[in-house]
């Protein structure tokens, strides 16, 4: 018999429909926004020397976010996505995992490429879009990408790397690898087609990937009540097979232990796992984008006293492993750097015109030779047009 | 040498990309014990295990995203959409990720080791939504190579360039002629080369171009012409992206005439973009203008499919069209 469907199940002789209700998924949260641990729950693995690189990569991004989205206002840089309010949802959950874990990203989770060690200058290289930028100045802004750093350069179609996780997982699962994926998207992205096929192939197939939703509340000014009518997307992770779980995504000690036992689950029993974390987006959308005309200010300052960053720092003190002093001094050291690698990312030239060719095939194929020739004699008739490339065409 | 018709070569190339190579899996819908509803992977799971040879879950978005994400860690993904006519809930995965991979990542990550087999074309009854030919959706996009082989030998061996090729590539197989066309096949390991097309037949009044299940009716055409003794240049493109356009236009050069066949409609077929590149590089050889005998500007018919179809009459009306210019 290969059909497996169940069919001694429960039998019923009056019609009976089920709903959300039927299946309450609770929250699970560990640490209180003083920086206590509620009554019963217990710390996830941590050490010192992690919970401090933690709290050093929320430092760092929130003083890379503040820096760059005045930037974007200043019109240095075409376009940025700030990550406030939700630093605990991606860089709890990256600190679960082993370096050479591959992580796919949708675009808010510059945390967890930080908390892997992308630098300041990689960050502003890319920002800039300038000769150094590893993407070749190609894509906007924040679509970062690492092979060294096992982080999946990020594309601006919303979901697609859902199904890149599930076959990226799989590929790991045939070569007996140790590790798993970890895909983040946001709750929008879950209406997405690709969220059902990846989940859905996940399941049926066993292989080691965790599914991090950051349901913030938003996508663009969607309200998640206009996104969805069940109990928020992580029922949908039951439905298909899924180990499943719902975490205060404000709670960084809560995000860590979920996936810290989701990779477990993953890595030692092939077991894809969904992972919603509720948080609240902050910020705007993007800098092309103002809250204000679809949500009040209230329900922000709500969300603002919930602060992930907040509710470790108080935990730290309460540890005497910080201290108020450390943490303007950090602050400051940060927006340094900040400062220091967006002014070197600046000076720097855009990607030699080489860099519009190649890598669209391994090699150049004839036509592609053919329109290059084409656009560098162009170039050379008319240097004034083309500034970011004419004088350079002599170094080619 | 072996007799085989183009399923079984397609068969056999698969069979010899699984062997050299494990880290190359087969999938699909019905791929796995089944062996595929046309048979193309019939045996594989067998041979392979069911690691290697697999079904998925009835989803084309699914099929590729998966195959997109095994090519990024480096695996060598042979995805099979079922019919090239569903292939469009992949259009996304294929055009915006799969395409783009490696331009966008600055070659941080690539899925080079993509082949999307699909069965494609009209002429089984298969109306609608098992007669289509979308090539020229995917000769728009750069990073794609696309290729259509029109013989089991054809197939065999470019079917196993394309695996091998460090570029994502949809391979679009002819499937009126699965079973009806039928060959020898060296038994061996070999590839026939990606971006070069072949003149089948030299000829010195007028050039036919086509490809896949297309090159029948412009071999017909020819037969009839030449009783005419008008001399027709065969050529099958093979690779339409990125297409030879030099070796067609050095035949063109010579016969100053041309004719295009292909299945698909006409308006932005990629007939179009041969008639344009060749006008270009021809322009003052051509002794007619360019003609072409494709596929109509209708979803494709069940009832009157065969009057739909650029088939060899039609195809011979235009060359003695070209030829009284």
């Amino acid at each position: 018999m290969t059909d497996k469907r169940e069919t001694a199940a429960l039998i019923v002789h009056e019609p009976a429909f089920y709903d959300a209700t039927s299946l309450q998924i609770p929250t699970l949260r560990i640490l209180r926004e003083d920086g206590t641990l509620y009554p019963g729950a217990s710390l996830p693995e941590i050490n010192q020397t992690l919970a401090l690189k933690i709290y050093d990569t929320f430092l760092f991004i929130r003083a890379l976010d503040e820096r760059l989205l005045a930037s974007q206002r200043q019109g240095r840089i075409s376009f940025y996505m700030t990550e406030t309010g939700e630093e605990a949802a991606d860089i709890g959950s990256t600190a679960a995992l082993a370096d050479d874990d591959m992580i796919m990203a949708q675009y808010r989770e510059q945390g967890a490429l930080a908390f892997r060690g992308f630098t300041p200058d990689q960050f502003m290289n890319q920002l800039f879009s300038n000769e150094k930028d590893l993407g070749k100045g190609r894509q906007m802004p924040i679509h970062y990408g690492s092979s060294e750093l096992h982080y999946m350069t990020v594309s601006s179609t919303l979901g697609t790397q859902l199904p890149h996780a599930t076959g990226y997982a799989f590929a790991l699962k045939a070569q007996q690898k140790p590790n798993c994926v970890l895909c983040f998207f946001g709750e929008g992205a879950a209406s997405e087609g690709d969220f059902h096929a990846a989940l859905n192939m996940a399941g049926v197939f066993k292989v080691p990937v965790i599914f991090f939703c950051r349901n913030n509340g938003y996508a663009i000014s969607t309200p998640a009540h206009e996104q969805y009518a069940g109990d928020g997307i992580a029922p949908r992770g039951v439905g298909y097979g899924l180990k499943t779980i719902r975490v205060d995504g404000n709670d960084v000690f809560a995000v860590l232990k979920a996936t810290q036992e989701a990779r477990k689950l993953a890595v030692e029993h092939h077991q894809p796992v969904l992972i919603e974390a509720m948080t609240y987006r902050l910020g705007a959308h993007s800098s092309s984008d103002d809250p204000s005309g679809y949500r009040n200010k209230s329900e922000e300052d709500t969300w603002r006293a919930k602060c992930p960053v907040m509710r470790l720092k108080n935990w730290l003190i309460h540890q005497h492993w910080w201290d108020e002093e450390q943490d303007s001094q950090r602050k400051q050291f940060h927006r340094d750097a900040i400062v220091a690698a967006m002014k070197k990312a600046e000076k720097l030239p855009a990607p030699p015109l080489n860099d519009l060719f190649t890598d669209v095939y391994d090699a150049l194929p004839w036509h592609l030779k053919e329109q290059q020739a084409e656009l560098v004699s162009h170039l050379r008739k008319y240097p004034d047009a083309y500034p970011k490339s004419a004088g350079r065409l002599g170094d080619e | 040498m072996s007799k085989m018709n183009l399923l079984q070569a397609i068969n056999n190339a698969l069979d010899i990309a699984l062997s050299s190579n494990e880290k190359a899996l087969c999938f699909g819908e019905d791929v796995g014990h089944f062996g595929g509803v046309f048979r193309a992977t019939s045996h594989l799971q067998e041979k392979y295990g069911k690691h290697r040879c697999f079904n998925t879950p009835l989803t084309e978005q699914g099929i590729v995203g998966f195959a997109n994400g095994l090519a990024a860690q480096g695996m060598t993904a042979i995805a099979e959409i079922q019919f090239a006519d569903y292939i469009f809930p992949a259009f996304d995965q294929i055009v915006n990720e799969t395409a783009k991979f490696r331009y966008r990542s600055g070659n941080e990550f690539n899925v080079g080791g993509i082949t999307i087999r699909t069965p494609y074309g009209g002429g089984i009854n298969g109306g609608h939504y098992h007669s289509q030919s979308p090539e020229a959706y995917f000769t728009h996009t750069p990073g794609l190579k696309v290729v259509v082989p029109r013989n089991p030998e054809q197939a065999k061996g470019l079917l196993l360039a394309a695996i091998r090729d460090p570029n994502p590539v949809i391979f679009f197989e002819p499937k009126r002629i699965y079973r009806a066309s039928v060959g020898e096949v060296p038994d061996e390991d070999y590839q026939l080369p990606l971006g070069k097309a072949e003149v089948v037949r030299e000829g010195t009044d007028i050039t036919l171009v086509a490809w896949g299940a297309q090159m029948e009716a412009i071999e017909k055409a020819a037969d009839l012409a030449e009783k005419d003794g008008i001399s027709c240049e065969l050529i099958d493109l093979r690779t339409l992206l990125p297409w030879d356009r030099d070796t067609l236009a050095e035949s063109v050069k010579k016969t100053g005439r041309l004719i295009i066949n292909h299945e698909a409609p006409k308006t932005s077929g990629f007939g179009a973009e041969i008639a344009a590149a060749i006008q270009e590089a021809c322009f003052l050889h051509l002794e007619s203008p360019i003609l072409r005998v494709t596929g109509l500007d209708t979803p494709f018919p069940l009832a009157l499919e065969k009057e739909y179809l650029p088939d060899h009459l039609k195809t011979y009306e235009a060359i003695i069209t070209s030829i009284n210019y």
